[in-house]
Parts: structure tokens; C-alpha cells; sequence
């Protein structure tokens, strides 16, 4: 068939035919071949999150974990650096690590023994004198760059660039809210992953974790069910703002609510007397500040390209192939508030994962979304919602309605300039 | 994968008033009610202490870590009215399903809260799930807790290990 894809308008950048203001060519879920140009130019490049330094809390601790599609062991050696090491052998390829987790100092392939430290050196290898020397330069490769963001840890292909704080931008404001939360000040990722299986393209979720548009639709059978309040923060009415963060990444402001009502713990679905310790503990520690943070709650806030935090849930989007992804779900953990983690890990096994309340409903749509983009007409994914309504911030960001589309706009422009950079 | 709330050693013999043929025939029963996605009945199985359950491999405490399923009486009553609303997009339409219960075994006695004695059974299971996604197979191991109440059988628990749960797994909208 002949495209439609306006060639007025490739004038700019390759991705100004399939990337505009208002709309996204449907190939661009669909194309085995962007999808391998998104793992270099973005998975293998940007700053993408990895996993939690609380999920090694110990000396010589260690769990698998994936960037992009590559297997990552993330460490925490013998002197209490974190480390992100490819789990491929550096004498014939090899997987050197073979279970989820553990603790253990060294790695040692079960195909000819090279062991390898935890910090990715070559300790040894047998029958040295094959190679006329007991030492060689063949360690395991390592992510060029790591950081961590209260505990966020993140990995980067790129062996220069801009650094974590510089590309979380302003969403390490929304980290900061999160870690907030805790009367310590500090967040854990302890309550382990669930892993669901989504036949559909990555982007496709990145778009809807700041989608307004959709709870009252795919979320209405709970809601509904529930009595939850949840349906009217997403609605026309809601005084709820979307904001592009910049760098790609968007928001769900749903302050502008729980100002109205006020009330400590409501974003939580609770009340105070009901969780009296955490309070305490709270007001003990944050003083006239901890009622603002009780009544304005978690952020809603999703990280290019695959760092989603859903007030007390976090979401770990890995690809897999053009069609195909992971979605790996826990709920977040606050250092000294065990009132409220046991409610966090219950609350939170309700909504997300396979058989989430949530979730599942999501994900159902995920897969009609992307059954449905194998129909090749029209061709584009329409993302002009809010666009003749937005507005600056007094902070200069970007925002629209509860139910705009302004965060995928967001989303879209960092993606462009990560597919258009010259490498 | 043992916790404190399945503990083999906890174990009491299995206790009188359980017949074989009864309680197969009560396992067949329910499996078939979750097969043809008969939300009523199937609720009507269960005591009001229920716990169903479906954990990963990582879980060792469902209070403090994730499972796939981990629903009281409460939470198994929410999502039957999710899923009845027509609306629960993950099974609606819903799965085409049937499924095989076989190696049938009596554990033992395990004390329930109301001073009484269940009995703990475990069986294997595959079910064959057919919807517009594609087909899916699931296997597994199922341990039931079961109580005799005003003469008839009740499920008062029901934890459903999946071979593959160390793994990802796709959506599972129906009855497990």
C-alpha cells in the first residue's frame, strides 16, 4: 500500500516522519527494526533503572537483574560498593551466574571454572599453563556508568553523558516526595518482584503510566466495586495536573486534590488514627512540614524510559522484543513506618501484577493495543488531548488536565532526541 | 518453598470424618466451578477465615513480600464482584479453561482457628487456558485446606504453587 506518512514533513530529523506534536506513526510499536535501534540509542545509552541497593543489603549479597536485554548481577562487594557486572563469561560466553540471588563473593563458570570476583575481576582459571601465565587482563564487563538516587540504582551503557542528577532533572524532586514518606527518610525495594509477561510494545506502557484518560474506563469494574475515590482524581472535573518534568519524564500531580480535603492519609486510602505510630513518628521527624507531606502523599511519576513509581508501588518496564515486555511490580517500603509496609506489600499485591485488580486490566489493554496497531490504518496514534489547553507552570514546566495527553508529548520529544543523537 | 503458615512440622494425622471419594469428588467440583467461571457457586465454597493464595518463588512471608494472589475471605469477595461487573477487561470475554486434578493426596490435620481440626490435602493440576491472547498451559501444585461445616465440605484454604512462578508469567484473570 502507499503510505500516508506526510512527506512534508520529513524535513527535520529521520523520526519527524513517524514523531509529531499531535500524533506517533503506528510503526513505531510495531517495527522490529526501530525496536533494535531503540536498545542501542536508548536502553544502551541513557540512564535506565536497574533495581534498589536494599535488594543487597549485605556484604557480597547479589540478584539478577536486566538492562535492556542484556543480564546484568548487581553486587555489593566486600567493602559495601554496589556494582552492575554482565553475567557472560569473559573466556567463552558463558552465563556465570545462574541463579536469581544469593550471596557470594566470587562466580565461577561452570563451563571451564574461570572464577570472577564480585567486582567483576578475573581471580583465576585452571590449568594455567596453557596460557604460559597465571594472570590475564579478561574481566567481566561491567555497565560503564552506575548511580544511585536515594537507593535507585541505575546503570548507563554510555561510558560519558550527562550524570543521573542531570537526567533525572526534576524528577528527582518526585524521588525526594517519595523518600519523604518515611519517617528515616529512606525507601526500600525489599518486598520482592513480580514478573508479568505483556505481549506488547514497551512505549505502550511508558505512555499510560501518566494517562489520565483511562482509570475511569479500564478501572471502573474496581472502582465501582470498591467505592474507591480514586476514578474522580482522573476525571474531567479533577483539579489533578499532568506535567512534563522534561528529559521524558511526566507526572500525575494529584496534590491539587488532597489539598482540598486536607487530610492526612487520605492519599493512602486510610486516616490517621489508623496508622497513630507512623504519624507520630512523622510529626516527630518533619515538624510543622510532615502534614503538608501526609495530606499531598505519593508521587505519581513515571522515569524514562522504564521507572515507573505509582505512590506505593514501583514498576521496572524491561523489553523484550518489539512486542513483548516485562513488567516487574513491588511496593515501595518505608525505613521506620512498619505500620505501614505490611498495608503497602497487601494494598499493593491487590492492585499490581498478573492477577492485579489493576494491573491485569492494564495489561489486557496493552495487548488489544498492540493486536489492534497490526491494522495498518489510519496509521497514527493520535496524542493531541490538552494540547489547545496547556500551560506553563510557575516552575516553567508544561501542564495539562487530570485527563491530558501532555506527558506521552513529553515522552515522545526525548525520544526523538535520543533516536536522532548522532552516536 | 515452606512458611511459618504451611509448616510440614505443624503437621497432625489426618483426622476422621474425611472420606476419599467425598473429598475427590469436592476438589472436582470446585476445580470444574472455576472452569466454567461459576463465581457463585465457587464463592460459596469457602469459609469465612478463606485463604487463597498464589505465591512466587521469592516469597518466603506473604505479609511482608509479593504473591501473585494472597486474598482473605474479604478480598476474594472483591474480586468476584470485579470480575461479575462484566468489566474486569482481563476476563471479559472470559478464558476458555479446563483443567486436570490428579495425584491426590491427604497430608494431614492442620488446627484451624475455630478449635477444630482441617484436613490438608495436596494434588497436582494442568489447565488449559484458550483465549483471544493464545493458549496458555498452567501446572502446578495445590494444597486445600478442608472443613466439614453443618454437614457439608468447605475450602478454607487454597495455595496454588505454579512450576513456572520464578519466572514471568502472563496475566491470570481467571480462577486458579
Amino acid at each position: 500500500m502507499t503510505s500516508l506518512i506526510e512527506p512534508a514533513a520529513a524535513t527535520g530529523g529521520p523520526y519527524d516522519r513517524l514523531i509529531r506534536q499531535d500524533k506517533v506513526h503506528g510503526s513505531m510499536y510495531t517495527d522490529p527494526a526501530i525496536f533494535a535501534e531503540e536498545l542501542r540509542k536508548i536502553w544502551y545509552r541513557t540512564w535506565v533503572f536497574v533495581g534498589h541497593e536494599s535488594e543487597v543489603p549485605q556484604p557480597n549479597d547479589y540478584v539478577r537483574k536486566r538492562l535492556g536485554l542484556q543480564d546484568v548481577i548487581m553486587t555489593r562487594d566486600r567493602d559495601g560498593e554496589v556494582h552492575l557486572l554482565l553475567n557472560r563469561c569473559a573466556h567463552r560466553g558463558n552465563q556465570v551466574c545462574d541463579d536469581a540471588g544469593g550471596n557470594s563473593s566470587t562466580f565461577r563458570c561452570p563451563y571451564h571454572g574461570w572464577t570472577f570476583r564480585n567486582n567483576g575481576d578475573l581471580v583465576g582459571f585452571p590449568f594455567f599453563k596453557g596460557y604460559g601465565q597465571r594472570k590475564l587482563d579478561l574481566n567481566l564487563g561491567r555497565v560503564p556508568r552506575m548511580e544511585t538516587y536515594h537507593g535507585f540504582v541505575f546503570g548507563s551503557f554510555a561510558a560519558d553523558g550527562p550524570g543521573l542528577v542531570e537526567h533525572l532533572g526534576a524528577a528527582a524532586g518526585e524521588i525526594d516526595r517519595l523518600a519523604r514518606l518515611s519517617p528515616e527518610g529512606q525507601v526500600e525495594l525489599t518486598a520482592g518482584w513480580l514478573q508479568h509477561q505483556t505481549r506488547a510494545n514497551w512505549k505502550l506502557l511508558a505512555e499510560n503510566e501518566t494517562d489520565g484518560y483511562h482509570p475511569q474506563f479500564v478501572h471502573g469494574s474496581i472502582f465501582g466495586v470498591t467505592g474507591s475515590p480514586i476514578g474522580a482524581l482522573y476525571s474531567d472535573s479533577s483539579t489533578a495536573v499532568t506535567r512534563d518534568l522534561g528529559h521524558g519524564h511526566s507526572e500525575n500531580d494529584l496534590r491539587p486534590e488532597f489539598r482540598k480535603f486536607a487530610e492526612p492519609m487520605r492519599w493512602f486510602g486510610t486516616s490517621e488514627d489508623r496508622v497513630p505510630n507512623y504519624v507520630a513518628a512523622m510529626r516527630d521527624r518533619y515538624g510543622e512540614e510532615a502534614d503538608k507531606i501526609m495530606i499531598e502523599g505519593g508521587p505519581h511519576v513515571m522515569i524514562f524510559p522504564n521507572l515507573f513509581i505509582a505512590e506505593i508501588q514501583v514498576f521496572n518496564i524491561q523489553p523484550v522484543s518489539v512486542g513483548e515486555c516485562i513488567q516487574n511490580s513491588t511496593a515501595v517500603q518505608m525505613v521506620g513506618a512498619p505500620e505501614l509496609n505490611q498495608r503497602m506489600v497487601s494494598q499493593c499485591m491487590g492492585s499490581v501484577g498478573p492477577a492485579g485488580m489493576l494491573l491485569a486490566d492494564d495489561t489486557e489493554m496493552y495487548e488489544r493495543n498492540q493486536a489492534g496497531l497490526e491494522c495498518l490504518t489510519p496509521e497514527w496514534l493520535d496524542i493531541r488531548r490538552g494540547l489547545k489547553r496547556e500551560q506553563v507552570d510557575e516552575n516553567g514546566f508544561t501542564i495539562g488536565g487530570a485527563t491530558d495527553e501532555t506527558g506521552m508529548r513529553g515522552f515522545w520529544s526525548q525520544y526523538k532526541t535520543l533516536m536522532e543523537a548522532q552516536s | 518453598m515452606t512458611t511459618a503458615l504451611d509448616d510440614q512440622a505443624t503437621l497432625g494425622p489426618v483426622p476422621d470424618g474425611f472420606e476419599s471419594w467425598e473429598v475427590e469428588q469436592f476438589l472436582y467440583r470446585e476445580a470444574r466451578y472455576a472452569d466454567e467461571s461459576d463465581y457463585d457457586a465457587w464463592e460459596a465454597l469457602w469459609t469465612d477465615d478463606a485463604l487463597y493464595w498464589v505465591p512466587v518463588a521469592s516469597t518466603d512471608d506473604p505479609l511482608r513480600t509479593m504473591s501473585v494472589i494472597y486474598d482473605n475471605r474479604s478480598r476474594i469477595a472483591t474480586r468476584l464482584k470485579q470480575v461479575r461487573t462484566g468489566k474486569r477487561y482481563a476476563q471479559a470475554p472470559p478464558s476458555n479453561l479446563r483443567r486436570l486434578v490428579s495425584n491426590i493426596e491427604f497430608l494431614g490435620g492442620r488446627a484451624n482457628s475455630s478449635g477444630g481440626v482441617d484436613l490438608e490435602v495436596a494434588a497436582n493440576f494442568l489447565v488449559l487456558e484458550s483465549r483471544a491472547r493464545g493458549t496458555q498451559l498452567w501446572g502446578g501444585r495445590t494444597t486445600y485446606r478442608l472443613r466439614r461445616q453443618d454437614g457439608d465440605l468447605r475450602l478454607a484454604y487454597k495455595k496454588v504453587v505454579l512450576v513456572n512462578n520464578d519466572q514471568p508469567i502472563p496475566t491470570l484473570g481467571f480462577l486458579i
